[in-house]
């Protein structure tokens, strides 16, 4: 078991399953036997807003939100979002992306752009990026709200938790019907990260 | 066993715990998931929405009045409604015991006002306690049942949204056994005439200093001894943040937070050379100390305004000199569009609003969903003070003469019923000539969903009457009540030109579902012929996510638009503001 604790940043926009990936996280982290905090606001989620969710775990955890400039891991689940959320990460962090681009409505008016490659931007800052066609990939699992379960399986390769652990949580907190297509696409994620790791 | 809670489902757990036989409030972030839990988990506890906070206070006194164990739940504004009860509850005393939640908003991540609901156990002169986490969210529910049965007090339980809304490990109990209460008749303690009323403030004062000895006493009020020559006070959510800053100093943690254990802080500070107030929100605790003449700073280095955090507790430790760092990036952060919460593709919500914003009306308005119209492209709503305020605001504004063009008061089905039947009335006794737009969509939807009584089931899922608007505006004397299908752009607008114009208070409601809940609904989306685009813009001002600027651009140079099939819900408003035609429908089925 680690000393520390580990910081583990999720961002999305509204209605991307967000807050399940954060849930299997903590869950997995607590059946480890870590102490687990994590953070949220619901309210205006729903609503096409920016959702984030902090999630923390090691032997004893006080904050439930992570310390600026403290994420050791940020998983996005849209392109811009994880450039919005940068500056949260270590210096030495990773970051798995999403290809995933939602361009909001406010960006049509001409005043506000949305920047033309977020990933290359990233590159430029991080030294540590996974980008993945994750929209792409869950759509030809057969359903494209797969993607977060698809980048929990690309940073799991950088936990410590087994598969074994992984895949008990899920069974326990995703519905009977969605567990195989999640665990499909949580085994590709995995393989898809080594992949990157080459 | 061990699970892993928010802090609102750990609230429920202590009320199963603690052998609550009545759990009752009205929806309001971050307060809503204590009731969705008890009505999902915990069927033995009878649960329920009222129409509004007032009435679920009321009905929880009624409760405690019978002998059992009554929670009431809320958000912080709540209490505001509720006050009227909760300030003379205080006097009387309970029977069976009685615990307030009221769920604070620092920072308003959802609400229209952060007021520090501390002052407010203060003001009425009843204990609260505040948790830290969901552990303590869960004992501290039992321990404040315990308290408001041995002192006779209701008791107040402040959450805010960070314990509302985090989720941590919970050891789970089995629930108490209670002997089974009555209602006892007791005339002189419960019915508030003045001669009564009178000898029950004596007795809330004597309860005050047996509250006070009591908080001097409780395991509730923490000191943590790590030698440190800093002491830090704190409670609630703060102290988590702190620890994580500064996990060796000294604490004096608040968990019982009124009245305050004077007399063990005053020791604490003196035994330590720096003393250090931090609070999330007003200088409350801070407030009190100064006053007992203990020496102790806070809001000199740690804001008032908003919540706190690990970093902005950092930066305040920094000012104060007791760290050289405070948290900081150590990647540049980027400037990026925003991306504000919006109206829902399909929203039935948004056809009102292009109508009103055509008719060039003042909008009087009220809190929901509905109040992202306030927000670009829309842009029209001009007032949202609390919920059922419209109705009021209208008739006061159009007794002005505020606005030549007419003032139409627009509120959702679940705020009518909370607070805007008494306004309706007002319009109708004192002949106004507002127009009140009902927005209807069978659900209360701002706060994920809550049934109320015009939806047709209860809170834990029986079926029961609905209440008929039609009707129900009609009684309280409302002549000209219409219905109109907010999809319906053209009828919107002739709809509410006539009772704009009409002599005397109308009513129109606007009848489509919500596209979300309780279910989702989806039918053949639009596109865009893009030859026929002529870039005007038109759809992009109705704000739906769906409607996107195309890559293709006209000559000069504007995008046109594009329409995402997985998004768009088919409601065909944009169709009906596009001049060349260019929308139209999806013919072949789309995989979404
Ligand atoms: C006194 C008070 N209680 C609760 C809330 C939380 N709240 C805001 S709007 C709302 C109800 C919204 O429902 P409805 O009027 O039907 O509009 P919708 O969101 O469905 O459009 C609630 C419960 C509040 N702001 N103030």
């Amino acid at each position: 078991m680690k000393k520390n604790t580990t910081n583990v940043l999720i961002v999305g926009v509204g209605g991307q399953g967000v807050l399940l990936a954060s849930e299997l996280l903590s869950e997995t982290a607590m059946s480890a036997g870590y102490d687990v905090k994590k953070s949220e606001v619901h309210g205006m989620s729903q609503r096409g807003g920016v959702v984030t969710s902090h999630v923390k775990f090691g032997p004893k955890v006080f904050s439930p939100i992570i310390p600026y400039g403290q994420t050791d891991l940020l998983i996005s689940f849209e392109q811009a979002e994880a450039l919005r959320a940068v500056d949260w990460l270590k210096k030495d962090g990773l970051i798995a992306v999403s290809t995933t681009r939602l361009v909001p409505p406010i960006t049509a008016g001409g005043k506000f752009h949305y920047p033309d490659d977020p990933i290359a931007d990233l590159r430029k800052k991080v030294k540590n990026v996974i980008a993945i066609e994750a929209d792409k990939i869950a759509r030809e699992l057969g359903d494209s709200r797969l993607v977060n379960t698809l980048l929990l399986g690309v940073i799991s390769t950088r936990l410590e938790f087994n598969n074994t652990l992984w895949e008990k949580v899920m069974r326990q907190k995703v519905k009977a019907k969605f567990v195989d297509i999640n665990l499909k696409a949580f085994a590709k994620g995995r393989e898809l990260a080594a992949k990157a790791a080459e | 066993m061990k699970k892993f809670l928010s802090g609102n489902e750990a609230v429920a757990r202590g009320a199963y715990e603690a052998g609550v036989k009545l759990a009752v409030g009205y929806p309001g972030t971050p307060s809503t998931e204590i009731l969705e839990t008890v009505a999902e988990e915990y069927r033995s506890i009878y649960s329920q929405w009222s129409p509004n906070e007032k009435v679920a206070f009321e009905v929880g006194i009624g409760a405690s009045l019978g002998g059992a164990r009554a929670l009431v739940t809320m958000k912080h504004v709540g209490l505001n409604v509720a006050a009227d009860p909760f300030m003379t509850f205080a006097y009387t005393g309970v029977n069976g015991g009685f615990v307030v939640i009221s769920a604070d908003d620092p920072e308003m991540h959802s609400s229209q006002n952060e007021q520090d609901n501390r002052f407010f156990a203060k003001f009425a002169q009843i204990p609260f306690l505040e948790p830290s986490d969901s552990q303590e969210a869960k004992d501290f529910v039992l321990k404040a049942f315990e308290i408001s049965e041995k002192f006779d007090t209701p008791v107040m339980l402040r959450m805010t949204t960070r314990v509302s809304h985090s989720k941590g490990i919970v050891e789970e109990n089995e629930p108490v056994v209670l002997p089974e209460g009555s209602f006892k008749r007791d005339m002189q303690k419960y019915v508030m005439i003045p001669s009564n009323a009178k000898k029950r403030h004596v007795v809330v004062t004597e309860r005050l200093d047996k509250l006070r000895e009591y908080s001097e006493k409780t395991e509730l009020n923490k000191e943590e001894n790590n030698g440190s020559k800093i002491g830090i006070i704190t409670g609630g959510i703060a102290y988590q943040y702190v620890k994580e800053v500064i996990p060796d100093a000294d604490y004096f943690k608040i968990g019982f937070g009124f009245p305050l254990p004077i007399d063990k802080i005053r020791k604490f500070v003196d035994a330590h050379q720096i003393n250090l107030v931090i609070e999330e929100l007003e200088p409350y605790y801070e407030e009190i100390l100064k006053a007992a003449g203990i020496k102790v700073e806070g809001k000199k280095y740690f804001s008032r305004l908003g919540e706190l955090s690990p970093y902005r507790v950092s930066l305040g430790m920094k000012e104060a000199g007791i760290i050289n760092e405070a948290y900081s990036a150590e990647i540049e952060p980027e400037q990026l569009f925003p991306r504000p919460p919006i109206l829902c593709p399909g929203c039935p919500h948004r056809g009102a609003f292009m109508a009103l914003k055509k008719l060039g009306v003042a909008v009087t308005g009220d809190i929901g969903c509905y109040t992202l119209a306030v927000l670009p492209p829309l842009e029209i709503m001009d007032s949202c003070i609390c919920m059922g305020a419209s109705i009021g605001n209208a008739i006061g504004m159009e007794k002005v003469k505020g606005h030549k063009k007419g003032v139409v008061a627009v509120i959702g089905d679940s705020t009518f019923l909370h607070s805007g039947i008494t306004g309706l009335l007002d319009a109708v006794y004192n002949r106004s000539n507002v127009t009140v737009v009902i927005l209807d969509n069978r659900i209360t939807a701002m706060t994920g969903g809550q049934q109320h009584p015009s939806t047709g089931y209860t809170l834990m899922g029986e079926p029961t009457k609905s209440v008929n608007f039609i009707e129900l505006a009609k009684a309280l004397g409302v002549e000209s009540v219409r219905e109109v299908d907010p999809y319906d752009y053209k009828k919107l607008l002739e709809v509410f030109k006539e009772e704009i114009e009409r002599e005397g208070p109308s009513v129109v409601i606007t009848n489509r579902p919500c596209v979300l809940m309780p279910k989702r609904i989806m039918d053949k989306p639009h596109r865009v012929i893009l030859e026929d685009c002529n870039g005007c813009s038109a759809c992009f001002r109705i704000g739906c996510p769906a409607i996107l600027p195309s890559k293709e651009l006209t000559k000069r140079n504007r995008p046109k638009a594009e329409i995402d099939p997985t998004l768009c819900t088919g409601c065909s408003l944009c169709a009906q503001v596009c001049q060349p035609e260019a929308i139209v429908l999806v013919e072949e089925p789309v995989v979404r």
